[in-house]
């Protein structure tokens, strides 16, 4: 057994202020999955977290036992760094394992190599693949939970639950906002697991770009689609400015970043024509110069070094709830149904 | 030989005609009457099949099937493949030639006939290269591939990319009356996509294959096929709009045939959804409204036959991340049972038509002497259960591989005897 049944780590009352009751997920793969009661509560919980360790700068030991693993397939640096100081902030021991230094370098399949690491006793896989789906191909495969930190151009329903905490926490309720998604929301996970989390919470979605990036079929989810950002710019209280992913392209989608940038670059003469209190979001590493100009990046509008913080906190509430379900699952159950039965 | 009599069974046979009860007499390998019965005294039948409630058919043919033998041994071999295809209710199959090395040499075609007379299963109809190597530079000895015993000529995996070898390759087959079963795809639009391009795959973030890769490459070889007067039969048309193009082009008398597989008419993309990879094979599957394409034309013969596109991978290799797993699926143990239910239960098409399409057209255009009952013809002969409920059970096939979609699927219709020249190869326990 991984865990000791809760009781013995309890740091007391705030482990038992964990919101589990609205919780029955094992995994956290994308937010499409959820309801928005689920996604507020995650936020809440992240809320919480955030109080709770002032700021997410104090460690407090709710997880104490538990075991993560960061199993990331692509490289990352922000995000892995958020997902471990998150885990060790809660108190829970981290294992980094990265594609270039392990097995699968000697051709070992992924599932293989996330079984094993599974026998380890471990209560979390914290996994980043360059393809989508691969999270929940784990999670068909495993008895841990998974959380996704970026599968493809896929999800990555951390980052979307930050950014909507980061807009949450500047302009409240987010029912009725215009959330502008700007960039390349083809190749962007971030974008997806915007557009489920926002419209689940009653926010008007609009993505813009140009249409090699932006293809008109997501009217038929029911979000608006421009490729001229000066014409919607007025209606906007919030843009999330998408990194163009040049990675991720065969041939270029524009004829070239000069182009681009005096299409889609958010730049001070933009900010200028935007709604007095717009809030600029980008989920990094940006391209300065090509979605956003560096003193736009900066100015007071911008949240991206809330979006940092917050990505600390959504992160611990996201393994907590998991880890936490987990342990309450092992504590109560001295048969193997709990740790076992794929509870979603 | 012996004799046989299959009696008192729901005989149809598109060939002739006939879709009646009566009582079908084999001897010696071959068909001697359909229902003379009680007109002539048979004198004595060493084997009586009991065939009421089953459905007896000239053998079924599968017009493509990878057996993967020679160079992939793991996934299947000529008698595992054959004995799968024996399973499903098949007598014949073409094999593709996109084996290591691919069939595009005399030596290759007598390998696989060798193989397949000693497997001693079902009939195995060779389908050599188009081009040498496989490799869409030069044409392969298609004159000399004739003579082994070559019955149609295909690049299949890819396209044959290069139009001007292509327009030869129609020409040339012509002196021969050969067809040339195409694989139809842009490659440069289907690049790195590992399903249909559409809302799911946009939902899902992965890469799309638009149907347009698909339709422009069927649009290159039509015009091709009516420049040179030369035979294209289109392999798995997965779009409506494919399926528009050839109804057109049969109307301007361009010589065209094509097959559907049972995946494409009773899947769609949603099913990617999963992320499994027994969902992935190309072309890949499309939309709702390219199903109802496909079942229209099937129904109305713009789409001659149907096919399987069996392709088998050992789990290992399915076993991966979406777009590090091969295309394609297990096709000849379910075809059946897919017809049964998505075609025939549903009123799409009749007997009549399924046999054609599943046995007299595949036999026309490969040249083959098969898919008839007619006196005089080889006794290759399926019995099929119409009423017969079964689960899908992918450890149970025959075939090595058990990358099946249909897994778990409870299926009405099935094989329960298969009769190569007049011998039983598979009876269902």
């Amino acid at each position: 057994m991984p865990n000791q049944p809760a009781a013995t780590a309890a740091p007391g009352p705030l482990r038992s202020r964990l919101p589990t009751a609205g919780w029955s997920h094992r995994n956290l793969l994308d937010l499409e999955e959820l309801t928005a009661e689920e996604i507020s509560l995650i936020l809440d919980t992240a809320v919480l977290c955030k109080e709770a360790t002032a700021g997410c700068r104090r460690k407090i030991d709710v997880l104490a036992g538990s075991a993560v693993v960061n199993l990331f397939f692509e490289n990352s640096t922000r995000t892995k760094t958020s997902f471990s100081l998150a885990a060790r902030r809660l108190g829970a021991d981290v294992i980094d394992f990265s594609a270039s230094t392990s097995s699968l370098s000697k051709g070992e399949s992924f599932i293989d190599t996330a079984k094993n690491l599974e026998a380890m006793g471990i209560d979390a896989v914290v996994v980043r693949h360059a393809t989508p789906g691969t999270p929940h191909l784990l999670a068909g495969h495993l008895n841990v939970g998974v959380i996704n930190a970026g599968d493809g151009p896929h999800a990555h329903p951390t980052q979307g639950l930050l950014d909507i905490l980061s807009i949450r926490e500047r302009l409240g309720d987010l029912r009725g906002l215009t959330v502008g998604l700007v960039g390349d929301i083809a190749h962007s996970r971030t974008a997806r697991s915007n557009l489920w989390g926002l419209t689940k919470l009653g926010a008007k979605v609009i993505l813009c770009g140009p249409p090699t990036l932006v293809s008109d079929r997501w009217r038929e989810l029911g979000v608006e689609i421009s490729h001229d950002l000066d014409a919607i710019l007025p209606r906007c209280d919030v843009l999330n400015l998408l990194r163009i992913q040049f990675e991720r392209q065969h041939t270029s989608p524009f004829p070239s970043v000069r182009e681009y940038a005096h299409l889609y670059a958010m730049n001070r003469d933009r900010l200028r024509r935007a709604k007095q209190d717009l809030v600029i979001l980008a989920p990094g590493p940006i391209n300065r110069g090509v979605e956003v100009t560096a003193d736009v990046a900066d100015c007071p509008q911008s949240l991206i070094l809330d979006q940092v913080t917050n990505g600390l906190a959504v992160r611990m509430a996201v393994l907590w709830l998991i880890c936490g379900a987990r342990q309450q699952a092992v504590g109560q159950s001295t048969d193997d149904g709990a740790g076992s039965r794929r509870i979603v | 030989m012996a004799s046989m009599l299959i009696r008192g069974g729901r005989v149809v046979d598109p060939s002739q005609g006939i879709d009646r009860i009566d009582d079908l007499l084999i001897r010696d390998g071959l068909v001697v009457a359909i229902g003379q019965t009680g007109s002539q005294p048979l004198g004595k039948v060493d084997e009586t099949i009991a065939a009421e409630g089953l459905v007896v058919t000239p053998g079924l043919i599968d017009m493509h099937v990878h057996l993967r033998e020679p160079g992939r041994e793991e996934d299947e071999t000529i008698e595992t493949g054959t004995r799968a295809a024996l399973a499903g209710g098949f007598t014949s199959v073409a094999c593709i030639p996109n084996t290591e090395p691919p069939i595009d040499t005399q030596a290759n075609v007598e390998f696989i006939r060798q193989k397949a007379a000693r497997a001693d299963t079902c009939n195995v109809f060779v389908v050599g290269c188009v081009s040498r190597e496989r490799k869409g530079k030069e044409l392969a000895e298609i004159g000399q591939l004739v003579e082994a015993g070559a019955v149609a000529f295909s690049d299949d995996g890819s396209p044959v990319y290069d139009a001007e070898l292509m327009r030869r390759a129609f020409e040339y087959c012509r002196m021969f009356d050969k067809p040339i079963l195409a694989h139809e795809e842009v490659l440069e639009l289907s690049r790195g996509g590992v399903m249909n391009e559409g809302l799911v795959s946009l939902s899902l973030g992965l890469k799309g294959m638009p149907a347009a890769a698909e339709e422009v490459m069927i649009g290159r070889d039509l015009a091709l096929a009516e420049v040179t007067g030369g035979r294209l039969h289109v392999m798995h048309v997965s779009t409506a709009h494919g399926v528009d193009l050839i109804r057109q082009a049969k109307t301007r008398g361009i010589r065209v045939t094509a097959e559907a597989c049972p995946h494409h008419f009773t899947l769609t993309d949603e099913s990617v959804r999963g992320f499994d990879s027994n969902f992935k094979m190309s072309p890949p599957l499309r939309t709702a409204a390219d199903v109802e394409g496909i079942l229209v034309g099937l129904a109305d013969g713009t789409i001659d036959c149907l096919a399987t596109d069996h392709a088998p991978h050992a789990p290992e290799k399915k076993l991966l991340e979406l777009d590090r797993a091969p295309f394609g699926i297990l096709g000849l143990e379910t075809a059946v049972g897919l017809c049964v239910t998505r075609l025939i239960e549903t009123g799409r098409i009749g007997w009549l038509r399924f046999v054609e399409a599943a046995s007299q057209l595949p036999a026309e255009i490969l040249g083959v002497n098969r898919g008839t009952l007619r006196p005089g013809g080889v006794a290759d002969v399926t019995l099929i259960d119409p009423n017969l409920q079964w689960r899908v059970d992918a450890t149970q096939f025959a075939s090595k591989s058990i990358n099946s979609p249909f897994d778990g699927w409870t299926l009405t219709g099935r094989a329960v005897a298969t009769i190569v020249a007049g011998r039983v190869k598979y009876r269902l326990r």
